[in-house]
């Protein structure tokens, strides 16, 4: 049980494909330990994923109720997903993401407003869940760390994102 | 110890322009903190954080040869600060309509005094010559809570202005 040092870009671990987890045994409790020691040791922070604490996994933690604003629509709460699989995605919607990994600033992101995942649980068990809006969001950057990708990879720019400077008819 | 300092160039637009000014400021020993560069109407304008060993005079000289060959006109400030001093901004509130004398004039100040404070203001001139439109893209922190922002929008839109607002939830994760 630890809060552990984040690793910050551009380190190179952070881009790195995380490897699945075969194993629901102790190490595997030990590192969802940490994760969630470390997250809820950041206020404001709403997912974590292995990688971050330079844990080779494909293990993410999500908790939007852990949000500085209660999100509008209701939510999971804490969820912890294990080799986690986007199966269904509609929708696109852009929003403001951070990260533990750059810390100071922000930037606007587009994501799929709603997704279906696929997941094992901290025991192993497959789980299926449907995420919508906020939460959606969060867990989407997340998964985007297993892959090696984080959001300065998608950022699109401020100033020409909401109106396109020409209309083509 | 070097000090930052708020560099403004202006000028009118044409290419190159970014890469020979950096170029002379890191020949010149500067560092480039948080910069805004962006083309209005036909100029090219350029607001940059700048680090630097010397008085604003010593940059003003450092950056004015380049300056001149580009047609371009140099400012220098004393920073009153350093990066790192990002505020997170809570709202954007768009605005559209008719171009008209006074909008942002109008708008700012009802929302200033319902609590915004604003950290980013892009606004552009669409339409046709004609019929010119103004849009606003603001971006800002509802000191005084998001109801009394919409409030100042309502008041907004009897001018027959397009006003939303949609509240930024930054994931951090």
């Amino acid at each position: 049980m630890a809060v552990r040092d984040i690793l910050l870009y551009p380190n190179p671990q952070l881009k790195q494909v995380a490897q699945p987890v075969q194993h629901f045994d102790a190490a595997l409790q030990a590192a969802l330990t940490d994760l969630l020691d470390t997250m809820y040791a950041c206020p404001g922070t709403v997912g974590i994923a292995a990688p971050q604490l330079a844990i080779d996994l494909r293990l993410v933690i999500v908790d939007a109720s852990c949000a500085r604003k209660p999100p509008d629509q209701p939510v999971h709460g804490r969820l912890v997903l294990v080799n986690p699989q986007i199966m269904e995605a509609h929708g696109e919607v852009l929003g403001r993401e951070g990260c533990l990994s750059v810390p100071d600033y922000t930037g606007n992101v587009q994501r799929a407003e709603e997704i279906t995942v696929v997941a094992r649980d901290a025991e192993g068990d497959v789980q299926q869940y449907q995420f919508a809006g906020y939460e959606a969001r969060i867990v989407q950057h997340e998964l985007d760390h297993l892959d090696g990708i984080l959001f300065l990879d998608r950022v699109v720019s401020r100033r020409t994102d909401l109106f396109p400077r020409k209309k083509y008819r | 110890m070097k000090k930052w300092f708020v560099l403004t160039v202006v000028g009118a637009d044409r290419p190159g322009i970014v890469a020979h000014l950096t170029a002379a400021l890191y020949d010149g020993g500067c560092n480039l903190g948080e910069a805004s560069m962006l083309r209005l109407g036909g100029n090219f304008t350029i607001m940059v954080m700048v680090q630097h060993q010397g008085t604003a005079h010593q940059l003003q000289q450092l950056v004015q040869p380049v300056a001149e060959s580009l047609g371009l006109r140099v400012h220098v400030d004393v920073s009153q600060g350093g990066p790192h001093q990002h505020l997170e901004p809570d709202v954007i509130i768009r605005i559209a309509g008719a171009d008209r004398t006074g909008i942002v004039a109008r708008v700012t100040q009802l929302l200033a005094s319902a609590g915004l404070n604003i950290l980013n203001l892009e606004s552009d001139v669409a339409g046709t010559v004609q019929q010119p439109l103004y849009i606003m893209h603001i971006e800002g922190q509802a000191v005084a809570g998001v109801a009394a922002l919409e409030s100042a929008l309502q008041i907004i839109r009897r001018d027959g202005v397009d006003a939303t607002l949609q509240r930024i939830d930054t994931v951090i994760g």
